[in-house]
């Protein structure tokens, strides 16, 4: 359709034909156009990308590939690093399993040249209470603008020599894949405590990017791109209503994602429906590993997530205007930032998901009404202090744990020995007061996860 | 083992509460969902004091309980309203005269005043004579459209200061999920308010005083009140586009029952970037009743299934509503576009 010389082989939405060549320039130039367009990328930043290994973050790892080792002009000017999180404890897989899908992607990454990070899930308990601190983003007052920072990067081109960049680049790969048995067994606990696979997916997506964000700031990476592509966002974004997530739609489906203050997410694939990815990947041979998820062959009603995806898609069938009506309307949230003022007290932030709290509204007076007359009947009064620090969809998160514990036993014993030790309260407190909990005072982000909720 | 009644323990339970599984006897959930719909017009300050209120009912689940529980509330917590019932005749036959016998049961059983406006009077068209031109799919716009401007200028006509909708929980939910599908940026963010904005002149403020109450609990209360109701759906329902909406729905409140809520409660927190393009409030020039546009919805609609071009008010065709002010012929082409699909004549 577009050069209308060569033959076409696929087509795209309902009525665009493209021959081989046309698509992958069409594809290329999508990549770019939506980089070059929301100028958030400075030259010379240290990008992190996160690869689940699927086809859509594959695809974006071989398009940053392609943008790097083009002719000088057009090269794309970042320092990239990947990603890769092994949650395979979560999902319930067998260490060789494990093994065998790390060795796999080890082979891919080491292919690409840049230096890869490849964690497991567990080293989650490890992590530094500072994770859930949203850190400072007030910008340097002697960083220049987008343009001005382009072309000074052009100016100092010139000196800089192609050897420097190399050498930097080929540091240290790190393959921590090794977890203690301690972890390994508090993770398989967490996720069999909870028992619907909704509240799962959910807990899972966090500790995820909890992980992510640990590993970006230690190793000095401001940004995170993320391989979302248009049809998983649509889904998203229906299932993030349902969840109540309202609030934090436009952060969670929008390009750029602010809430964590240093290290910003971006999401280049946005534009790609799963059928453009399919097919480029098909065509042009993106190594991609299948690895099973949560929600692998479960049926459609088993959790929120799942059931969207199949209306979505179904839908989709009927009306083709679906996925890019739902992204549209993405497109046109706001993304509410926390104010900026040193002065004024800073927005309180959801102790999980770290967006901003939306539970003081007046109007949603009847909210809290209706989760009165729910736990009237459970009498929980030390979640009162935890239920004040979340959202209200992780609140729906952690009351689906604690919920179907209430039936043991031994969780009310746990409660009680929570109850008198000092711990419990010595970390409620501090997180209570919220206002800027010092690092140092408060308990690691293992005891946080393992005490509370365990 | 029978099961007590989770609050006064008591009771043995007869029911489980679709919103929060509690079992609950009989007089509990009585109170418990009297007492939430109590909180709702409270906390939303939704009437004053000497207000009278229209109370839409169609003779449904939704009106019926509606109009029970208002009375019931109006007595107990002495809100001082005087409350009356307003019907609308869509004129669907097998469907609306039957509800509109249940409503003139109602009116006796509850001794509430009661109108009735037809689109017939207002419009000089029925339903079934809107279907036969339209066809069965975009015929629910043409009957939403209408009954809206029926409820206001049959208020108008009793002269009342508020109407009040049984909209529940589930249809405010659908509302959402609906204009998410399909990328209605300005319902999104009106669809969720408790009551329409009250502006100076004319239009009257509707609220739903049923927001937050399940569909299903209706039921329940409808059917242990043993209150007198009709329950046939609508025959056009099943080509509608909110019925893939509504699937939805149910499929996630089996999920997570607390799903319906949370959809409402999304919504209401979902903010719109500045610099978005929402439509101005203000009068149509033809009828003088609110619109966003030059011509108000039922008059592009009136003027479409009068001039035989039904499609004249589906899809975007606001260049045209300049002609149709000045009552200029259109050309053949566009009259060609907006014929109904099944059309034999040669034009």
């Amino acid at each position: 359709m577009k050069c209308k010389e060569g033959t076409a082989v696929l087509i795209i939405r309902v009525n665009d034909a493209f021959c081989r060549s046309c698509f992958k320039e069409y594809f290329i130039h999508k990549f770019r156009a939506m980089l070059g367009k929301n100028r958030v990328i400075f030259p010379q930043e240290k990008v992190l990308l996160a690869v689940s290994g699927g086809t859509a973050s594959c695809s974006m790892l071989s398009q940053v590939q392609e943008g790097l080792s083009r002719e000088a002009p057009k090269k794309l000017r970042f320092v990239p690093g990947i990603i890769y999180i092994d949650d395979g404890g979560a999902c319930g897989r067998s260490a060789e399993e494990r093994q065998r899908s790390n060795a796999l992607l080890k082979s891919i990454f080491t292919e690409t040249g840049f230096t890869y990070f490849i964690v497991s899930l567990e080293q989650v308990f490890s992590l530094p209470t500072s994770v859930l601190v949203p850190g400072t983003s007030d910008p340097d007052p002697s960083n220049p603008s987008y343009k001005q920072a382009v072309d000074q990067y052009i100016k100092e081109k010139q000196t800089l020599t192609e050897e420097n960049v190399a050498s930097a680049v080929a540091q240290l790969n790190i393959e921590d894949s090794a977890y203690s048995p301690e972890h390994k067994l508090a993770l398989e606990r967490l996720f069999s405590s909870m028992k619907t696979l909704t509240a799962k997916e959910d807990m899972l997506q966090t500790l995820r990017s909890h992980l992510i964000l640990h590993i970006a700031r230690e190793n000095g990476y401001s940004k995170v791109m993320m391989g979302d592509s248009c049809s998983r966002l649509a889904v998203k974004l229906l299932s993030n209503i349902a969840l109540g997530r309202g609030a934090a739609l436009a952060s969670d489906t929008g390009f750029s994602d602010p809430r964590y203050g240093d290290v910003v997410i971006v999401r280049p694939m946005r534009d790609y429906s799963s059928k453009e990815i399919a097919f480029y990947s098909r065509m042009f041979n993106v190594p991609s590993v299948f690895i099973s998820g949560l929600d692998t062959k479960t049926h459609d009603k088993a959790s929120i997530q799942r059931l969207t995806e199949s209306f979505v898609t179904n839908l989709q069938f009927d009306f083709p205007s679906t996925v890019s009506t739902i992204y549209r309307t993405s497109e046109k949230l706001h993304t509410v930032m926390p104010p900026q003022s040193q002065t004024a007290e800073p927005a309180s932030k959801c102790l999980l998901c770290l967006c901003t709290l939306d539970t003081k509204v007046g109007r949603l007076y009847l909210i809290c009404l209706f989760f009165h007359f729910s736990e009237l009947y459970f009498r929980l009064p030390s979640h009162q202090d935890l239920k004040t620090l979340l959202c209200y969809s992780c609140r729906l998160t952690i009351k689906d744990m604690v919920s179907l514990r209430k039936a043991q036993n031994s969780w009310v014993q746990s409660l009680r020995v929570l109850h008198s030790s000092n711990s419990f309260w010595y970390v409620v407190d501090d997180m209570a007061s919220q206002q800027c909990p010092a690092v140092s005072h408060v308990m690691s982000y293992k005891t946080v996860f393992f005490h509370l909720f365990l | 083992m029978p099961v007590q009644c989770s609050n006064c323990v008591q009771r043995r339970a007869v029911l489980k509460r679709p919103k929060t599984g509690h079992s609950l006897c009989k007089d509990c959930f009585f109170w418990a969902f009297e007492e939430e719909i109590h909180q709702t017009i409270v906390s939303a300050g939704l009437f004053n004091r000497g207000e009278t209120v229209a109370i839409g009912a169609s003779g449904g689940k939704d009106s019926t309980v509606l109009a029970h529980v208002m009375k019931v509330l109006n007595e107990r917590y002495d809100y001082g309203l005087s409350l009356l019932l307003l019907s609308v005749d869509e004129g669907i036959t097998g469907y609306r005269d039957d509800s509109l016998e249940t409503v003139k049961r109602n009116q006796q059983q509850y001794e509430l005043p009661l109108k009735i406006v037809s689109y017939e009077e207002l419009y000089g068209w029925t339903m079934d004579a809107i279907v036969k031109q339209v066809g069965l799919k975009n015929n629910c716009t043409f009957c939403g459209v209408f009954r809206r401007q029926a409820l206001d200028r049959g208020a108008m006509m009793l002269k009342v200061d508020k109407i009040c909708t049984g909209h529940n929980a589930d249809d405010v939910a659908e509302t959402v999920l609906m204009n998410v599908l399909r990328g209605d940026i300005a319902r999104l963010c009106r669809c969720t308010s408790i009551s329409t904005a009250s502006d100076g002149e004319g239009a009257i403020p509707r609220c739903k005083p049923l927001k937050y109450a399940y569909e299903k609990e209706i039921v329940l209360y409808a059917y242990f009140k043993k209150l007198d109701y009709f329950s046939t759906e609508c025959i056009y329902s099943p080509n509608a586009y909110r019925g893939h909406a509504r699937a939805f729905l149910k499929d996630l409140e089996s999920i997570r029952p607390s799903s319906i809520i949370d959809v409402i409660h999304s919504s209401e927190t979902l903010s719109i970037k500045e610099g978005v393009k929402m439509p101005v409030q203000g009068t149509c020039s033809r009828c003088g009743y609110i619109s966003s546009q030059a011509l108000c919805k039922s008059c592009v609609l009136l003027e479409g299934l009068n001039r035989g071009l039904p499609k004249l008010g589906i899809g975007k065709h606001h260049r045209l509503h300049g002609k149709i002010l000045a009552q200029e012929p259109l050309t053949e082409q566009e009259e060609k576009k907006l014929k109904p699909v099944n059309c034999n004549c040669r034009l």
